[in-house]
């Protein structure tokens, strides 16, 4: 084993250390917050999948979150499905979405893509308004059962854990390389026999898939209601800052990217500086404004920079070798 | 690195079947307008609420080809400057120095923006800028809501309220004098890019930045003036919206979506394609709310966005964007 992948897996053991013994020690109110963060975690961990490895930006993923929460929702409450039988259900489905929406974005790019998913994240959540028969309008439509937070909590940070080693699975091999050379150069990887309609849209489907099982553990998360509100134009823009703050193309910094987005605003509503409701969104703004400009990579960014200052300071000292 | 790579050949201007298709619009609705009264006071209102689109669109258009960002925030801009021009008619200021003053401050707040936001990090990473456009929209709503409060305000009407009645139809001074107003801005901005020295460096630091500093024109600054004129008419949008929203910190977001539309209808690149984009938008659809059944007020962003996707799967560029040769 190269010394590089021993760090790795420390650190990966650390991390779920905390996260299995925080879910021990935590207060019942905490446990729902931690529950938040790893639904955040699988969400920016799909998204990266799909803008940081295969190059397609997306803005709308919290549409892909709205269908799969609506699919849990919706198969709770009238077909009285079992919750965690509903979890691979709304991967399926959005997986499906996902490839729908990869085919006609095989002709965008750039910045066409980008405002064309954006389309996706503001149209998805006004169609539940429309059919409100079946989905219950703007009051929402509530799953038959509502689990408690601890059961959320350990049901999420299992789906996280599990969606952590399928992407580093997915990305390690010839799917990731595929992927990647895609991002690097879609000509280049044409010409080296990469298919680009099937990796596209495979991307879009499985980072879709990833924002729909977190969707559905979403709606759990708030007392079991799926609603239109919940899943508006400002969840996709959260879940973009969290892939960012992240850094795009490692999966090392999505744990600090979901703690950001999950936590901040939390956090931030209790800023002394203002002290009324509305401090919340200036303290989240700014706070959101000063990371991009002193980390514009991101932690990954962070850490590959940390990292090389380091091997070059080993290589520079002559007593290392 | 995420196809967002800079762009070596740019060439703007409609194809001939686009041309003639918005020739047949147009046709369309003359003809429409002549026979049915109801139709052409749909038409009207749709072109005064086009108008605002189009502004708003051109604003993100001119951004767009500055420092190629979508400026999310351009809305909130909006938003916000028009609250500074109410906080003024609130000291007693008439309503068109206040509008005039708001437009002064908001160029100013545009060149700031450029300077201490986007500048430095502007050649770093096409994400990191979007998400600085995304926390200024999070910084901007809270601080508008922390100053004003999140209720209803009302400024005095510009226009009045009265109604012209011509052959049976009848259209309201507001919707008529909200058209002027966008109209001319537009009309005036044009006459600056193509008849002025400043508009002409300015066309220089977008298109061909380092010929243009080669030349003597100061880049930065002619961006900085690109932002700036972006947020007026933003600051145009907003007061040309308050007549019929109202003041609240979410008045301009469902318009900023239109706009992002209108723009891409007219091909990002294009700063007539946003102006047509976004007047087609406006009547497109308050038409389609007047004679389709189906589509009721709940659709009408879906609708938007639905047509937007049509015109995008059939000119992956836009109405009026050409194909860009890129360099691999």
């Amino acid at each position: 084993m190269t010394r590089g992948l021993v760090t790795r897996l420390t650190v990966i053991a650390v991390v779920v250390a905390v996260i299995v013994l925080l879910g021990f020690s935590m207060t019942d109110y905490h446990r729902g917050l931690g529950a938040r963060v790893g639904i955040y975690f699988i969400a920016i961990l799909g998204l990266n999948i799909l803008i940081g490895y295969t190059g397609q930006i997306s803005i709308g993923h919290g549409a892909f979150m709205a269908i799969g929460g609506y699919t849990t929702a919706i198969m709770s409450n009238y077909h009285h499905t079992n919750l965690i039988a509903t979890l691979p259900l709304a991967f399926a489905v959005t997986f499906l979405c996902g490839i729908l929406v990869g085919v006609p974005s095989l002709r965008f790019r750039g910045v066409y893509l980008a405002l064309a998913t954006f389309a996706l994240a503001v149209s998805v959540p006004q169609l539940p308004l429309k059919w409100s028969k079946w989905t219950g309008g703007s009051n929402g439509i509530r799953t038959f059962t509502t689990p408690s937070n601890t059961w959320l909590y350990e049901v999420t940070w299992i789906c996280a854990g599990l969606a952590f080693v399928a992407a580093w699975l997915i990305l390690r091999g010839r799917t990731g390389r595929a992927f990647r050379s895609i991002r690097d150069s879609e000509i280049a990887a044409a010409s080296s026999g990469v298919s680009l309609p099937i990796y596209k849209t495979l991307a879009f489907g499985i980072s879709a898939a990833f924002a729909g099982v977190a969707g559905s553990l979403f709606v759990l998360v708030t007392n079991g209601f799926a609603q239109p509100n919940e899943f508006g134009v400002i969840l996709s823009l959260q879940i973009l800052i969290g892939a960012a703050v992240a850094g795009l193309g490692s999966l090392y910094g999505t744990i600090v990217g979901a703690l950001f987005v999950g936590l901040l605003p939390q956090l931030s509503s209790d800023a002394p500086l203002i002290g009324s409701s509305h401090g919340q969104d200036v303290v989240f703004g700014l706070i959101v404004i000063l990371v991009m400009l002193l980390l514009p990579n991101g932690v990954a960014g962070l850490l590959a920079t940390i990292d090389s200052r380091v091997k070059s300071a080993i290589k520079s000292d002559p007593t290392a070798s | 690195m995420l196809g967002l790579t800079r762009k070596t050949k740019v060439s703007t201007g409609a194809s001939l079947p686009v041309l003639v298709g918005l020739g047949a619009g147009c046709l369309f609705l003359l003809i429409g307008s002549l026979s049915s009264d109801i139709f052409a006071q749909q038409t009207v209102a749709g072109l005064a609420q086009g108008a605002i689109f189009a502004s708003l669109a051109l604003a993100l258009v001119l951004i767009y080809r500055a420092t190629e960002v979508i400026n999310f925030a351009q809305g909130e801009m909006a938003m916000a400057t028009t609250y500074i021009g109410y906080q003024l008619t609130l000291w007693h200021v008439t309503y068109w120095l206040a509008f005039f003053l708001t437009l002064v401050i908001a160029f100013v707040l545009g060149v700031v923006i450029y300077g201490v936001l986007i500048r430095p990090v502007q050649h770093r990473s096409v994400i990191a800028l979007v998400i600085v456009t995304v926390g200024l929209f999070i910084l901007i709503d809270g601080l508008v809501t922390w100053k004003w409060g999140a209720d209803l305000k009302f400024m005095q009407a510009p226009f009045g309220n009265q109604v012209y009645h011509a052959g049976g139809v009848s259209f309201s001074r507001q919707d008529l004098g909200v058209l002027l107003v966008s109209i001319m801005s537009v009309i005036l901005l044009w006459v600056l890019f193509q008849f002025t020295k400043l508009g002409l460096a300015m066309r220089a630091a977008a298109l061909r930045p380092a010929a243009a500093s080669l030349v003597g024109v100061r880049v930065d600054w002619m961006l900085a003036v690109g932002w700036g004129l972006a947020a007026v008419l933003g600051a145009v949008a907003g007061l040309m919206t308050e007549p019929t929203q109202f003041l609240q910190p979410t008045m301009m977001q469902a318009i900023l979506l239109y706009a992002f539309a209108a723009a891409v209808l007219g091909g990002l690149e294009s700063p007539a394609g946003s102006v047509v984009g976004g007047l087609a938008l406006g009547v497109f659809l308050n038409l389609v709310g007047q004679y389709v059944g189906f589509a009721t007020s709940e659709l009408r962003l879906p609708i938007a966005f639905a047509v937007l996707l049509v015109v995008l799967l059939l000119k992956p560029t836009g109405l009026f964007g050409r194909k860009q040769v890129r360099r691999v």
